[in-house]
């Protein structure tokens, strides 16, 4: 392991912490949070691919001669708008889900939803 | 240790700070608010990595709307979360235990962070990009360049995917029972306030005028036609905020909407089918002025800035407003 | 304009889906989605013409040559799944007028058909692209109109299915996204060619190996393959009977595809398979699924659950067959994407025609339907002797080319499997058979199922069927018959792709 990379092990154990939320609650909101986080912790591995040490933001000036690298900044843009589009759809999907079952919690609606298969049919 | 590490590192420790709260806190708002938080802290990440554009987007949706939408459901639904059953942390453990595993395996063989000599950086496309753009677009943001012509395509893309989203919450939301009339009348109307009044009234112009600056201002700084239009459509949310739903959208009716969400997509493809009829390749702006392709690439750029600034305004105060207008009805 | 063909194929569905939103009149976007759905089509067959001497055609978006702007590559390796795409999407778009006014509210239909549209572009634009984050860019296209086609099913755990779906779909998205940025790091480039030519030479990489994990991790849970599947078979049981017959026709078997591109042109079969053994992997997971996704199948209660199921089983046989990493066994994986599509659209399009009818496709509610509904039932009855593999169908053309793959390698134990997973489907299908032709309707059922059908739908169309949707199903089940008699159009299709793929670098 050497010490050069040590942004990226951060970045992993952010990317790990989401992932973790996402997985592990049952709650549809934090779940939406946790691939929130996983999603914004890619975005830095990217952009870190992309960065040099003494470089400037990618607008050329005159007397600049490093810079980082444009084309990680236009990935991460259109994954920003991908990522904020699925929290969109995500949340509108909660809220109908809410309306539907009056539960945010994952196992509560489907115990819910086996007493209505096995009570009154379908 | 440089300064540049330094500052990196303690960003990085606010950071998983952050993310440890977010996941162990119960209470949905407050989750909400880091999460906010989490996205400020990584926008200051990307401003010491260079990727300006990148931070003022991320601020603009991260810290932004997306917080917007997910109080406005939290509003709407219920803030509390139940204590996680024990069932579940094992496989996620173990999901984590794997994934984690390989990255860090990964990444030792990932070029050194901050490095200029890097596969990324020695690639020819990045003298293309940062060079003979200088000459074939004409444009010093060189984000810009890339995003809007050189990789056009995966901007429609982008642009596709917002309106898709948008198209999914307003077939998910739009139909919603009639409101209840005693209902809306009880609703706190923060316009009886003066002072937020008049003040989000001066507030509302320069918004605009932002947005429209940062659209047109993104050829030669940070900014864009997707950062203007979520900053257009936060402007809404602020009048919405204040004046109550029914006041926007007296300002901004939903069939104008529904006007604007498609119309951006159909710029944009119209710019490409445009160059296909003028016999380049689609999304081709060269061929807009065949005898100064400089000319016609800027004209393109900023058709396809306009075009996305539409769409994501619209989609965003569209969805803004199913969400807020989901809790007048129940 | 042949030339700009390639673009066309995925600009003309992405076009006619803001005017249904714009026009917003259910005609008119039905119409949009046919003539989407048709003008792809006409797309991909002229494109499948001119690629069919081995051809490869490439298209420079915005007029950007390779590494630095983004191109589309035609060439025989696609142009079998733009067919199959948009060939369902055509039937589909048939099927699903009358489908969708019977199960879906009449205000959102404008909208759903956008959905369609947008999805079919998605599709269609994976299948295309030569870039490895345009894929990514146009997987999401599809992923996220495909959760919302599945959200409008009619019972609210159509709601959920969609919700994990998107959950699962975008872990699975993102880890694409962690592989592309890993492969992205260590090479500079997104271009696929250009990938698979800097490759080679850091072949031992860490993150290059790693990268080749996660895409394939997140491209097997767009896939369903075992044990990634939780996701489908409630997303395709819940969803509206068009949605499912479209998607269970077309999703995986895209993911399927953008897998094999990776695999055999991008990171090169020697890594891939060699090195990192996904072979061995694939296999056991293949041997897996087909049992365990044809057992579960035999358990359900509900039609269009056992369906759902018996697809996990399925793309157990396509990763067995591609998993030999053999001209042979690519050919017969790519044989049972087309034949298994059409079987099973041919399958959730019957469902749909039960669903209007009867109101439920539970199996007790289903006791007897053979005798009033004969069409339909046979219908069900040919398409499911195809899963089984039943000579004469479509099943048995593509599970014998896979059967005498995996006899050449010498895979005796896979083989063993895939009897059983097929005496299994015998079961499943069986099952269907016996309840709806040998058993009595209950009397209570029978009435509630009237009572069902006409509070959904007017009486007058419940006593006959829109005629359709019963032709769109009937073209599946004779188009899935015919390539069981004369499998030519398919097998050369399967041929060329194999070749196509083998011979560019592997």
């Amino acid at each position: 392991m050497s010490w050069s990379h040590y942004a990226y092990y951060l970045i992993v154990a952010l990317m790990m912490i989401g992932l973790y939320t996402v997985i592990s609650h049952g709650n549809l909101l934090k779940k939406l949070i946790g691939l929130n986080l996983f999603q914004v912790s890619v975005f830095m591995l990217y952009i870190g691919l992309g960065a040099v040490e003494e470089g400037s933001a990618p607008i050329i000036k005159d007397g600049v001669e490093t810079y980082s690298h444009p084309l990680p900044h236009v990935l991460i843009l259109t994954a920003i708008v991908v990522g904020i589009a699925t929290t969109a759809l995500g949340l509108a999907l909660v809220v109908r889900i809410f309306e539907a079952y009056g539960t945010l919690e994952e196992d509560e609606v489907i115990t819910r939803d086996a007493a209505e298969h096995d009570g009154v049919a379908a | 240790m440089s300064t540049f590490v330094l500052m990196n590192v303690s960003l990085f420790a606010i950071l998983i700070a952050t993310a440890l709260a977010i996941t162990r806190l119960r209470a949905l708002y407050e989750a909400t608010m880091l999460t906010a938080l989490f996205s400020l802290v990584s926008a200051s990440l990307f401003v010491l990595l260079d990727a300006v554009d990148v931070a003022f987007t991320e601020a603009a949706v991260g810290v932004g709307i997306s917080t917007v939408l997910f109080l406005g459901v939290l509003a709407l639904t219920r803030s509390r979360e139940a204590v996680t059953p024990r069932h579940r942390l094992w496989p996620a453990g173990f999901v984590v235990l794997l994934a984690g595993g390989t990255l860090i395996y990964a990444v030792q063989d990932l070029p050194s962070f901050g490095a200029a000599d890097t596969p990324v950086q020695a690639h020819p496309v990045t003298e293309t990009y940062l060079e003979e753009s200088q000459h074939d677009i004409g444009i010093p943001n060189t984000v810009t360049s890339v995003l809007a012509s050189y990789r056009g395509y995966d901007t429609l893309g982008e642009l596709v995917v917002i309106f898709t989203a948008g198209v999914a919450v307003l077939m998910l939301l739009a139909h919603a029972p009639r409101p209840r009339e005693h209902l809306v009348h009880r609703e706190l109307i923060l316009a009886d306030y003066r002072i937020v009044r008049v003040i989000s009234k001066i507030l509302m112009p320069f918004i605009l005028v932002f947005a429209f600056y940062v659209l047109f201002h993104g050829d030669y700084g940070p900014g864009g036609g997707f950062q203007a239009g979520v900053i257009f459509a936060s402007g809404f949310v602020l009048y919405a905020l204040v004046f109550g739903l029914d006041g926007a959208r007296q300002v901004l009716p939903q069939s104008v909407l529904l006007w604007l969400i498609p119309l951006g997509v159909l710029l944009y493809v119209g710019v490409g089918v445009a160059n296909m009829l003028l016999g380049g390749a689609f999304l081709d702006y060269n061929s807009l002025n065949p005898g100064d392709p400089e000319v016609g690439q800027h004209a393109g750029i900023l058709l396809v800035e306009t075009a996305i600034g539409i769409t994501v305004a619209a989609v965003m105060a569209a969805v803004f407003f199913s969400f807020a207008g989901r809790r007048l009805s129940r | 304009m042949t030339a700009q063909l390639p673009a066309l194929q995925v600009i003309i569905p992405l076009l006619c889906a803001p005017f249904c939103v714009l026009l917003r009149s259910r005609t008119i976007a039905w119409l949009l989605f046919l003539a989407a759905a048709a003008g792809s089509l006409a797309c991909a067959v002229v494109l499948a013409e001119q690629v069919s001497d081995g051809e490869v055609l490439s298209y420079s978006m915005g007029g950007w040559r390779a590494p630095y702007g983004i191109e589309y590559v035609i060439s025989g390796f696609n142009t079998p799944v733009l067919l199959l795409v948009s060939t369902i999407a055509v039937i589909v778009a048939v099927y699903s007028r009358r489908s969708l006014a019977a199960e879906v509210d009449s205000k959102r239909i404008p909208l759903l058909y956008a959905c369609f549209c947008l999805n079919l572009a998605g599709l269609l634009g994976i299948v295309a692209t030569g870039d490895a984050f345009n894929a990514f860019v146009f997987l999401e296209i599809a992923s996220l109109s495909s959760y919302a086609l599945i959200a409008m099913g009619r019972r609210r755990r159509a709601l959920l299915a969609a919700f994990q779906y998107l959950v699962v779909g975008s872990i699975g998205a993102i880890f694409i996204l962690i592989g592309i940025g890993l492969a992205y790091g260590v090479t500079g480039t997104l271009n696929m060619a250009d990938l698979a030519q800097r490759l080679p030479e850091i072949y031992g990489n860490r993150a290059l190996s790693a990268s080749v994990i996660f895409v394939f991790v997140g491209l097997a849970i767009k896939m369903a393959v075992f044990p990634l599947h939780s996701w489908l078979p409630d997303a395709y049981a819940e969803a509206p009977s068009a949605v499912s017959t479209f998607l269970a026709a077309t999703s995986t078997k895209v993911a399927i595809y953008i897998f094999l591109r990776f695999a055999f042109t991008v990171f090169g079969a020697t890594l891939v398979f060699g090195t990192l053994t996904l072979d061995r992997i694939g296999l056991l997971l293949a041997c897996l699924a087909m049992v365990i996704g044809s057992g579960a199948a035999c358990f359900q209660s509900d039609l269009k659950y056992l369906l759902a199921w018996s697809s996990v089983a399925q793309i157990g046989y396509i990763v067995a067959g591609f998993s030999l990493v053999t001209a042979s066994g690519l050919e017969a994986a790519y044989l049972h994407v087309i034949n298994h599509a059409v079987i099973k659209a041919a399958l959730f399009g019957a469902a749909g025609l039960l669903l209007l009818r009867l109101g439920s496709v539970r199996l007790t509610d289903l006791a007897g339907f053979g005798r009033t509904m004969p069409w339909t039932f046979a219908a069900i009855v040919l398409a499911g002797l195809g899963l089984v593999g039943i000579p004469l169908t479509a099943g048995f053309v593509s599970k014998w080319a896979l059967a005498m793959a995996l006899i050449e390698d010498g895979q005796g134990l896979v083989l063993a499997v895939m009897l059983v997973s097929s005496l299994l489907a015998l079961v499943y299908v069986g099952r269907v058979v016996e309840i709806g032709w040998f058993r009595e309707p209950s009397p209570v059922i029978a009435a509630s199922a009237v009572t069902a059908t006409s509070a959904t739908s007017r009486s007058s169309t419940a006593e006959r069927l829109p005629r359709s949707m019963t032709v769109a199903t009937w073209t599946l089940v004779l188009l899935s018959l015919y390539f069981g008699i004369d499998a030519t159009l398919p097998a050369t299709l399967a041929e060329s792709a194999a070749t196509a793929l083998l011979g560019s670098g592997g």
